[in-house]
């Protein structure tokens, strides 16, 4: 087969050879300098881009409070499933955009919202009114009704929301998902009476 | 005829492909490898290709969408002409594509293939196992169901554990602060872009190695690897004794690549597609998540860690794992390659296979979780109850309303979190039962404050009254060590 690829060998004094290396090679480094800096723009929007969900600035806004609806909706000494709307969605978040979690009232004023989420791997966990117990259905974690951990793999009782009584509503400060990293109430550091984590 | 050779010609002149192409299927491998064992690499390549045939084909209709994901997965499974049957392919070839790839793994590590001068095409197909897991996972949270939604959630809380900087991993991950549109978007990114264009350029890279170094030679006992010696005992064996890759070599891993075409297209046809579950809807909480079968080992494990170790094992062991594989061709890149002179190595490979399978079939059945509606739907066998007084019934009752049986089964069903307690009194005496259900211990929570103590005293009868007839039931040796043996054992009941 007939060599195709191949240059034909350009003939070059070796009396000029030095300079256009040179020459050559500046435009090289030239190139080198260009092109990082084009890389450079170019990368820094994509990682920011990519990361934009994870910058402070968009963390610090997902925290709200958000109203679960009339106080009445709550018996006292019971524990009831409420669902709010997450205070940041998409249009297109459907379903997944609806937030469960578990609403105690022990007294008039005074009350305790429960994540969701098992504070082991965040499972749902589920409110046994009859043997006053939550279950986790993953990995067999079981808490007391104040939220407390009574067995099983959770390092700690459930996740509690801040919450607030308003014009007979209750509200909760809620808006990204409890995780140990993020636990959605910071209560337990000031106010360890009311925090079953404690 | 020879306008098809002229044509032949014509490109081939231009694209000078043809000489390459024959060199690499001629070139000579070592006879013995043209062996059944050796076939795996090939099949996970054929499965890989049918995955991007199936995958574009459900591109064509599924919505990564979290509103509507779920629903164009029904339409695919009801509506779409043979949406169910591509669905079905995808999800079987994703298991295929799995278990050849371990056994490949295993049939490599076996063989010492990873020797010098293979280390390099070793460590890529480490990265090609983790892309396959990868996409495994991926494409389990791209089936938008409730299994997705709360595989993320476990994923988010896992990354929720890194120490510093675990908020904003789980924002980056889930891409905003809940698992939601976004989510799914990310994750069809990186299941349909991202994580296939690196198995495509790995693979490549792969391939070209295994054609530049050649086909691993099968390893006789006392054939050691040096690294002054083997290139050349590699040509000597390849060149005086070796077989053309195609057709010799090939034949066989044509037959298996059909074979599995063929088994794969029979499960999918017979067992039909994967889900979806429920409707990725968080407020429905009356849901049980499970992974995916290749998923269960991780699954058990997360429930059997010990609690305070949970943390570090759950960051650091995938490390130390991954790492070990990385550096496995660089610690061991000479020596013996076969598996008759290397003890230690099958032993490894046998414990870790053993303890993914044992894993894996423990995570079926899950018995760390509560059976969460045995207390309503498993009634308490009638054997139990029979010639029992009102109060053993009414402890029966207590038993059942008090989700007992979510932990605790009786005549082998119910909870296996707690002992069954179809024998219970024949090793707690009737204080140790109050105790217990009152104070709870090891991993059994306390009932104090959710029973009376009618309630109490009821469920405690019952529990008291479960032995065998012909059984007497514990006793407290302190009170019962003066009577005779005759009558402790007749004080029980006939």
């Amino acid at each position: 087969m007939p060599e195709l690829n191949q240059e034909p060998e350009t003939p070059m004094s070796s009396a000029t050879a030095p300079r256009k290396m040179s020459r050559r090679n500046m435009l090289m480094i030239f190139g080198i300098a260009l092109n990082a800096v084009a890389g450079v723009l170019f990368a820094v929007p994509v990682v920011g881009y990519i990361f934009g969900p994870a910058r402070r600035k968009e963390m610090k806004k997902e925290l709200a409070w958000i109203t679960l609806g009339p106080l009445t909706q709550f018996p006292e000494g019971q524990t009831r499933l409420a669902t709010y709307r997450n205070p940041f969605v998409r249009p297109w978040d459907g379903d997944t955009g609806n937030i469960p979690c578990w609403v105690r009232r022990i007294s008039a004023d005074k009350l305790q919202v429960f994540a969701i989420n098992c504070a082991h791997l965040g499972c749902p966990v589920r409110w046994y009114p009859q043997s006053g117990l939550f279950m986790c259905p993953c990995h067999g974690g079981a808490y007391y009704a104040d939220g407390s951990r009574a067995s099983g793999p959770p390092p700690r009782g459930l996740f509690e929301y801040d919450y607030k009584l308003e014009a007979g509503q209750l509200w909760i400060k809620a808006g990204q998902v409890p995780t140990l990293a993020s636990p959605p109430s910071q209560a337990c550091a000031d106010q360890p009476k009311r925090c079953a984590c404690a | 005829m020879r306008l098809t050779k002229d044509l032949a010609e014509w490109f081939d002149h231009r694209l000078q492909l043809g000489q390459p192409i024959k060199e690499a299927m001629q070139h000579p491998v070592p006879r013995r490898t043209a062996s059944w064992a050796y076939v795996f690499g090939s099949a996970s390549l054929t499965v890989m290709i049918l995955q991007f045939v199936t995958g574009i084909c459900l591109a064509f209709v599924y919505v990564p969408s979290a509103g509507q994901a779920w629903t164009s997965l029904q339409v695919l499974n009801h509506q779409q002409a043979f949406g169910w049957f591509i669905r079905a392919l995808h999800g079987w070839g994703s298991n295929f594509m799995v278990a050849l790839v371990l056994i490949h793994m295993v049939q490599v590590f076996l063989f010492g293939a990873y020797k010098y001068p293979r280390e390099l095409t070793w460590i890529v197909g480490v990265f090609l196992l983790l892309m396959t897991l990868g996409m495994a996972f991926t494409g389990q949270v791209l089936r938008f169901d409730q299994d997705a939604y709360w595989g993320l959630g476990i994923g988010a809380s896992v990354m929720g554990r890194v120490p510093l900087i675990g908020t904003p991993l789980v924002h980056a991950m889930l891409g905003g602060p809940i698992i939601a549109g976004e989510t799914l978007s990310r994750f069809f990114a990186i299941h349909v872009f991202i994580v296939p264009g690196m198995l495509i350029a790995f693979v490549g890279v792969h391939v070209l190695m295994v054609l530049k170094l050649g086909v691993n030679e099968w390893p006789m006992p006392g054939r050691i690897v040096k690294r002054s010696t083997y290139l050349k005992e590699y040509h000597d064996l390849t060149h005086k004794d070796g077989v053309p890759f195609v057709p010799d070599a090939f034949r066989k891993d044509f037959v298996f690549s059909g074979i599995i075409i063929l088994v794969l297209v029979f499960c999918a046809a017979f067992f039909g597609p994967f889900g979806p579950t429920g409707q990725p809807d968080p407020t429905i909480v009356q849901t049980v998540p499970r992974p995916d079968y290749f998923f269960l080992w991780g699954f058990a494990g997360l429930a059997l860690l010990p609690p305070n170790l949970e943390t570090i094992l759950l960051l650091v062991g995938p490390v130390i794992g991954i790492g070990f594989l990385i550096a496995l061709p660089l610690i061991s890149g000479t020596g013996e390659k076969s598996w008759r002179r290397r003890p230690l190595a099958v032993l490894t490979a046998l414990v870790i296979i053993i303890s993914l399978a044992a894993l894996t079939q423990l995570g079926t059945y899950a018995p760390w979780s509560p059976v969460m509606d045995a207390w309503s739907s498993a009634p308490v066998p009638p054997k139990l109850l029979a010639g029992r007084s009102a109060l053993e019934r009414q402890g029966a009752v207590v038993f059942q309303a008090k989700q007992c049986r979510n932990c605790h089964a009786l005549g082998g069903e119910g909870g296996q979190r707690g002992p069954a307690l179809d024998t219970v009194a024949t090793r707690l005496t009737g204080d140790q039962l109050i105790r217990q259900v009152l104070q709870g211990r090891g991993n059994m929570p306390a009932y104090g404050k959710n029973l009376s103590p009618a309630e109490t005293t009821a469920l405690v009868a019952f529990l008291k009254s479960l032995h065998p007839p012909n059984q007497a039931p514990a006793q407290d040796a302190s009170l019962v060590s003066v009577a005779s043996p005759q009558t402790s054992a007749g004080a029980g009941k006939p």
